[in-house]
């Protein structure tokens, strides 16, 4: 906060900057690509097209997206109440539970429209409790947050092997795998509607969830900016005292928060389990949980920043995947090595590029005040 | 509906691709997470692949996997390619293959660990619980404490079908025997904890163990490290690790996934592939122990003739070796 970027237009702040820190990212990554021995602007070229430039690439890309934008929202809504949600991982996993118990239970005998807002309601209810308990523990007991939701990622880990492998998977099968769910329990995949409105696509794994993770945005910022929890809960996040002095609770706020951080979290489980795999299985969250701090850092916890930084993400997620398979010398580490520095250029160097863009800015600015001054003289 | 023109559409192009090309197949691989160099299971696929590359000198396409959803995108992929046959590893792979295999008719799987049963579809798997069995024996014969350890990756029914056979052989050997068990976590990365196993085996030795068997891939160096470090004795698992610290590894339970890998290419370019199920055990050579210069200061003669006796009863079925998959239970 040294410069004072106050004096940039909006526009340079959220649509330039973010776009120069992804340019000098790809540029590194160019580096390292020429470095062992491949056409940096070829490997570029493959990584776009695999992820927007035809059907079943745009389909895993939205898929990813659709994670992305769950832990994105957790982690920001987590964040404008001033807490640092590290666990949306674990919250992803035992929100997979919770809707694969609700559906295992209930999908040979409810219809789809009724268990379509069960595993909604079940993956948050169980996402929120699993944030609920460093919740509790933070706004009661003063226990750090950052650092009892990582260790609720443990707990969810092990807890989740314990189930799958002792109490839910399917018996006589060597995969711990709960067994797949009734039709009426799995949500449609978008090649299925797509082909009830006669477009024939590739299959994706993307599925109705996408629009709930929309819907989701949209009720995240009505919640955050158009309430009057919305407002309470800003107002801890920026400042706690004088937040109390105003009538707030930070108590309550804590929680309430987390729960709504967790369930949303939770919904990753309602994309992976209802959307795509039918059946429980260990290890789906995959570090989506992870990413979303990324995400939510490089959308400015706001709900549209999320969304686009989401994009962002599956684009490079899809286009990482589509180049370790194209090219047989860009390793899956390479590809991690990629999206590492995306991360650490758009997110850690976020201000980096602040102060050398405001004084070019203010060049601009000064030599157009010159230009107008000469011509009225 | 649409899936059905799909696969026609699929099974012509790849039809017309085989005709192209009689002789020369464009076989692929798909590594599952642990990673093509894992030291263990994946690497011993890869080995395999990379035998028959060399000796062929047809190139195949391989892709390695980060997360679930990227199985069946990665396989659907090498179908769309024309790859043919397609080899899968490990357990994990058995959902996206059954799917891409339904879509892909023409094209030709091979899963390993696992079970498909479809008619394009090759199932191999190994019977591990007769190898671990065997290990188990000599853990228990080398023993002068009476408690042998197991140091599993992560908790899942394979592991518990390796630490079953083990817990057999060991009491075969020696009634009396107490086995203590570890598992190393519950993440995936369980498999490469070497720090981990390390604490493990060291735990395991303060609680009398004198002989510890790691069925954990990468975590097993850890295992072997601290086994050298207190003078104990460690078993190596799926590939022969004996080499690894001689003095130290008593044996390993070997497990060809490096020939059934490579069998698998082989067999396709021969025109010898045929889909179905294959349990690779001691009688197949899938499994086995491990005896080589390294260790061979290990074994006592008698103890060569004791294992030697159990591998000849059990292929001759005279000893039965409860398979903990079977009903995913372990009898004490």
């Amino acid at each position: 906060m040294s410069a004072a970027p106050a004096e940039l237009p909006r526009w340079i702040d959220i649509g330039l900057i973010p776009v120069i820190n992804i340019c000098l990212a790809l540029l590194v990554s160019g580096l390292i690509i020429l470095a062992i021995g491949e056409n940096p602007v070829e490997a570029m070229a493959i990584m776009i097209r695999g992820a927007l430039g035809y059907g079943e690439g745009i389909g895993y890309t939205l898929y990813y997206t659709t994670n992305f934008i769950f832990t994105g929202l957790a982690v920001a809504i987590a964040f404008h109440a001033g807490l640092f949600n590290i666990g949306g991982e674990g919250q992803a996993y035992i929100g997979g539970l919770g809707v694969g118990l609700a559906i295992l239970a209930f999908d040979s005998t409810l219809p789809f429209f009724l268990l379509l807002p069960l595993g909604i309601l079940a993956g948050a209810a169980f996402g929120a409790a699993w944030a609920a308990i460093p919740a509790w523990l933070q706004a009661y007991r003063g226990s750090h947050i950052v650092i009892t939701t990582i260790m609720f990622n443990f707990i969810a880990y092990a807890v989740m092997v314990y189930l799958m492998v002792n109490v839910l998977i399917k018996p006589g099968q060597m995969s711990p795998e709960s067994r797949e769910f009734a039709a009426a329990g799995q949500l449609p995949f978008m090649h299925e509607m797509l082909a009830g409105i006669g477009i024939t696509v590739t299959p994706t794994p993307l599925n109705l969830s996408i629009v709930w993770a929309l819907l989701c945005c949209v009720g995240v910022w009505a919640y955050i900016w158009r309430t009057r929890w919305g407002y309470e809960l800003r107002a801890v996040g920026h400042n706690e005292a004088a937040a109390v002095y105003a009538g707030a609770r930070p108590r309550h706020i804590v929680v309430a928060a987390m729960c709504i951080s967790g369930a949303l979290a939770g919904f990753v489980g309602f994309n992976e389990i209802m959307g795509v795999h039918h059946r429980l299985l260990l290890n789906f969250p995959a570090g989506y949980g992870f990413t979303g701090i990324a995400v939510s850092l490089m959308g400015r916890n706001h709900p549209v920043g999320v969304v686009l930084a989401s994009l962002l993400f599956g684009v490079l997620y899809q286009g990482g995947a589509e180049l370790a398979f194209e090219v047989p010398t860009i390793t899956r580490e390479l590809v991690v090595t990629i999206q590492g520095l995306v991360i650490l250029f758009s997110g850690a160097l976020a201000y980096m590029s602040t102060p050398w863009v405001t004084r070019v800015w203010r060049a601009l600015l000064a030599w157009r005040a010159g230009a107008a001054a000469a011509e009225g003289a | 509906m649409f899936r059905t023109t799909l696969t026609t559409i699929a099974g012509a192009v790849l039809l017309a691709a085989t005709v192209a090309s009689a002789d020369e197949i464009k076989p692929a691989v798909v590594f599952d997470m642990g990673g093509k160099f894992d030291k263990s299971f994946n690497q011993g696929v890869n080995d395999g692949v990379m035998r028959f590359k060399e000796e062929t000198g047809i190139a195949y396409r391989e892709f390695e996997v980060t997360n679930e959803t990227q199985r069946e995108q990665a396989i659907r992929k090498m179908a769309q390619r024309g790859s043919d046959p397609i080899l899968g590893v490990g357990f994990a792979q058995v959902p996206a293959i059954e799917a891409v295999a339904k879509e892909f008719p023409k094209a030709r799987f091979t899963i390993i660990d696992g079970v498909v049963d479809l008619p394009n579809v090759q199932s191999v798997v190994f019977n591990e619980h007769e190898g671990s069995f065997l290990v188990g024996m000599i853990a228990a014969m080398a023993s002068k404490t009476g408690k042998v350890g197991f140091v599993g990756g992560m908790d899942i029914p394979l592991i518990r079908k390796f630490a079953c056979g083990y817990v057999a052989g060991a009491k075969h050997a020696n009634p009396k025997i107490v086995v203590i068990q570890n598992m190393t976590g519950t993440t995936p990365s369980a498999w490469n904890d070497p720090g981990r196993g390390a604490e493990l085996t060291k735990g395991q030795f303060d609680r009398g163990v004198d002989v510890v068997y790691a069925a954990a891939g990468g975590t097993g160096t850890g295992v072997y490290q601290a086994a050298k470090d207190a003078g104990k004795l460690a078993i190596g698992v799926d590939s022969n690790q004996n080499y690894l610290h001689p003095g130290t590894m008593l044996t390993s339970m070997v497990k060809r996934v490096d020939v059934a890998a490579y069998n698998s290419f082989k067999s396709a370019l021969d025109g010898t592939w045929k889909p179905g199920f294959q349990a690779l055990g001691l009688a197949e050579g899938g499994v086995d122990w491990a005896l080589d210069e390294h260790n061979k200061a290990l074994i006592t003669d008698k103890m060569k003739a004791s294992v030697e006796q159990a591998k000849a009863d059990i292929i001759a079925g005279k000893i039965q070796v409860h398979d903990y998959m079977s009903d995913n239970t372990c009898p004490r």
